[in-house]
């Protein structure tokens, strides 16, 4: 079993909100005068309401913070704007101080807060090589010994001479990481660095950081691109307003992120009476469900996985016609498909399907082949039709899920594959006759 | 490119178990190499620190030269223009106007050796005084030792200092050779890399206690401009220390530069007071102030962050 690398044990950071300190020394020592004295502090209540917040709103960003990190490991660390992602970097990178608790570390920890700390516009790339990598805790010696992988790697050789404030931001971007990803620290933390840069340049990061791990060095990934965190970490962690809320495999970490993180995305939707009605019929939807291939309800999904919509519904009224039928959008809106279980447009034959249905509960499930939709996010409105064609219930946003890049489809070419779906089509190529070259 | 995509979505080896909360079982191990802890004392200034980072201070220094002169004529130059312009004011007004005397050591030389080692002293300050509040930016996104910053700062000024020393030097010179005015340069020069010691950590001592206490209260960057204007004429910088006598020398002696400036002017040019008492308070005071100051600076850097 392999080593723990970072022990955090009880860690909190506590931040006082409003104004505390009045940053004026007389101020300063007013209060303090009048605190020995036993008075009120003289300065606390000019804004009545907010002044006794202040006095006692304490906001811890962490709190009882407690995991480790084996070495080697590749520990994705996810959670909603403010969860206390930042801090807990900042923390381990010794920007800020704890206020409870501690970490304990083995070896050297180089942190990628932001990339290009300390370049200096005047400098030229090369100068900003040496002095960034010493910020980062280089010496120049090892600098040297790897200045000429670092130019090639940012794949700005001709301008390297140059002073960076004459480089684009995307150069910019790209000479800093080439720094700090040849620093060899054996914990390395990464925060964001793929926000920036364009496809390419992205799987180059992905790769030197998969690199990295593979040499036996621990990597913290902070991001929000569930796809990185998904295909770069073994295991995640949930923060959610400063405390560990899950921790485990990612892909069950990701899948709990998505439902407390975003309200819109629900993998399950649950209808109340008002919802799913339609009053005149006696039909109701009970629920909206995706699932994937084990029934489990399920929002994220590899490309290569197969999975499921479910309507569940329910006729309190006989003489029901009903079907069943959903469309398909991808997050931005484009309507992909529609489709629903008439028997003629139907791969198989679903018995209770285009019929006048018995008073009880139903559940319509589609499968979706895996290899299917491109990478992204989808939603699907619900819809049960009465009499073939007249839909009587429509739910819309009923429920979203994303499908993440596996890799599975990028094993030689690496860039964006543009489109809506992304099947795995039949493709034959063949000799149809020889060519003399001459002629040509 | 394909070698790149094996990379990125080989085989990740899971690596998590049942048991990484199991925190007790680890509790055995450890050679830890760092612990981070809330508080820790005044006095654990991990010094050692600074040395592994010594070649970022001088990626620092060189930055500082670099980025100050690109994109300006007379680059380097600007060191000893200063120098002579002002030189050349207090000559017409101390010299011609008020008449102050100046130890009999030619008015030129007496100035701008004072000159030097004040304006060594006062960019030492004036550049470490601010090292929280100009370097935010930097310190909120990687740890170094902030220590690192102030030191390099009084390092690059070093880089002015030797061109004006040179410049002095010079003078010196043509005023020997050119003018016929009898000079002693005397054993006395030895003591210069240790005045100049004295300067750097004096200057370093009162920078950070200032930017140290600057996190919190700002005024005090308004009382520090103009503090170092006014410090400069309790200096003897434009007069000599004989020329107090009686109660108001005490006031003068009472500044840590005084002793070190006279020291300076007595090696290079023979005249002023040399007086190994006044020097052994100037040392004791620079002590003070330093230690004084890396301490403070040391509880600042930790916690100024949330501060700032």
């Amino acid at each position: 079993m392999s080593e723990t690398v970072i022990s955090v044990e009880g860690l909190g950071k506590k931040y006082r909100l409003g104004v505390i300190g009045t940053g004026r020394l007389s101020q300063d020592l007013n209060q303090w005068w009048a605190k020995i004295r036993g008075k009120e502090d003289p300065f606390e209540t000019i804004e009545p309401g907010s002044s006794s917040h202040s006095k006692y709103g304490d906001f811890w960003a962490l709190q009882d913070l407690d995991f480790e990190v084996k070495e080697g490991e590749v520990l994705g660390i996810i959670g909603k704007n403010g969860a206390g992602k930042s801090t807990l970097l900042k923390i381990l990178s010794r920007v800020t101080t704890p206020t409870s608790g501690m970490v304990k570390v083995k070896g050297r920890i180089a942190s990628l807060l932001e990339v290009g700390t300390g370049f200096h516009p005047e400098l030229t790339g090369r100068e900003n090589i040496f002095l960034n990598g010493a910020i980062l805790g280089m010496t120049k010696a090892e600098i040297r010994k790897k200045i000429d992988e670092i130019i090639s790697f940012s794949g700005v050789e001709k301008h390297i001479d140059t002073p960076v404030k004459r480089y684009s931001s995307g150069m910019h971007v790209r000479l800093a990481f080439a720094v700090a990803a040849h620093l060899e620290p054996e914990i390395l933390i990464v925060d964001e660095v793929l926000a920036v840069g364009d496809a390419e340049f992205q799987k180059k990061c992905l790769g030197k950081m998969n690199q990295v791990s593979r040499e036996g060095r621990t990597i913290l990934f902070v991001s929000h691109n569930m796809g990185a965190v998904q295909a770069l970490c073994s295991r995640a962690i949930l923060l959610k307003s400063g405390k560990l809320f899950t921790d485990g495999p990612t892909y069950e970490t990701i899948a709990t992120y998505s439902q407390i993180a975003y309200n819109k995305t629900k993998a399950e939707l649950v209808c109340g009476h008002r919802e799913g009605e339609a009053e005149n019929y006696g039909v109701r939807i009970t629920a909206v469900r995706v699932l994937d291939q084990n029934d489990r309800v399920c929002n994220i999904f590899n490309d290569a996985d197969d999975f499921y919509v479910e309507i569940e519904y329910l006729t309190q009224q006989e003489g029901n016609h009903l079907t069943s039928n959903i469309q398909l959008f991808t997050e931005s809106g484009v309507l992909v498909l529609s489709t629903g279980n008439w028997a003629s447009t139907t791969l198989n034959m679903d018995v209770y399907s285009d019929r006048v249905l018995p008073v009880g509960i139903y559940r319509s499930r589609v499968k979706f082949p895996g290899y299917f939709l491109n990478e992204g996010g989808y939603y699907i409105n619900a819809i049960i039709n009465r009499e073939a064609s007249t839909s009587i219930i429509f739910i819309e946003e009923a429920v979203t899920f994303t499908i993440v890049d596996s890799g599975n489809m990028r094993k030689e070419y690496t860039d964006h594959i543009g489109g809506v779906v992304r099947p795995k089509f039949e493709w034959n190529t063949e000799p149809i006759g020889q060519i003399n070259i001459n002629s040509y | 490119m394909a070698h790149l995509l094996l990379r990125i979505y080989g085989i990740m080896p899971i690596k998590y178990g049942k048991n990484y909360l199991q925190i007790d079982q680890q509790k055995k191990m450890k050679n830890w190499t760092l612990v981070i802890k809330p508080k820790t004392s005044w006095f654990d200034l991990h010094l050692h620190d600074l040395w592994t980072y010594r070649d970022l201070l001088l990626m620092f220094v060189k930055r500082d030269f670099i980025s100050v002169y690109k994109q300006t004529i007379l680059g380097p130059l600007w060191f000893v223009v200063q120098p002579l312009l002002t030189t050349f004011m207090f000559i017409v007004v101390f010299d011609k106007v008020a008449n102050i005397p100046t130890d009999s050591a030619p008015p030129a030389l007496f100035y701008l050796s004072g000159l030097v080692i004040w304006n060594y002293f006062s960019s030492c300050l004036n550049k470490t005084s601010v090292t929280f509040t100009a370097n935010a930016g930097i310190f909120g996104k990687v740890y170094f030792p902030r220590l690192i910053m102030p030191l390099s700062n009084v390092v690059s000024a070093l880089i002015g200092f030797g061109i004006q020393l040179g410049l002095l030097l010079m003078l010196i010179g043509y005023f020997h050779w050119f003018m016929d005015v009898n000079i002693q340069l005397n054993v006395y020069l030895v003591f210069i890399p240790f005045l100049l010691l004295l300067v750097a950590a004096l200057g370093l001592g009162f920078g950070i206690i200032i930017s140290s206490l600057t996190t919190k209260y700002k005024d005090l960057v308004h009382l520090v401009s103009f503090g170092t204007q006014l410090l400069m004429y309790a200096t003897p910088v434009i007069y000599p220390l004989s020329f107090f006598e009686g109660k108001y020398r005490i006031f003068i002696l009472a500044n840590p530069l005084t002793p070190i400036i006279e020291v300076f002017r007595y090696s290079l040019l023979g005249v002023g007071e040399f007086n190994i008492w006044y020097l052994f308070y100037s040392v004791l005071f620079t002590l003070l102030s330093l230690f004084a100051g890396v301490l403070l600076f040391n509880r600042v850097e930790k916690s100024f962050m949330d501060v700032v």
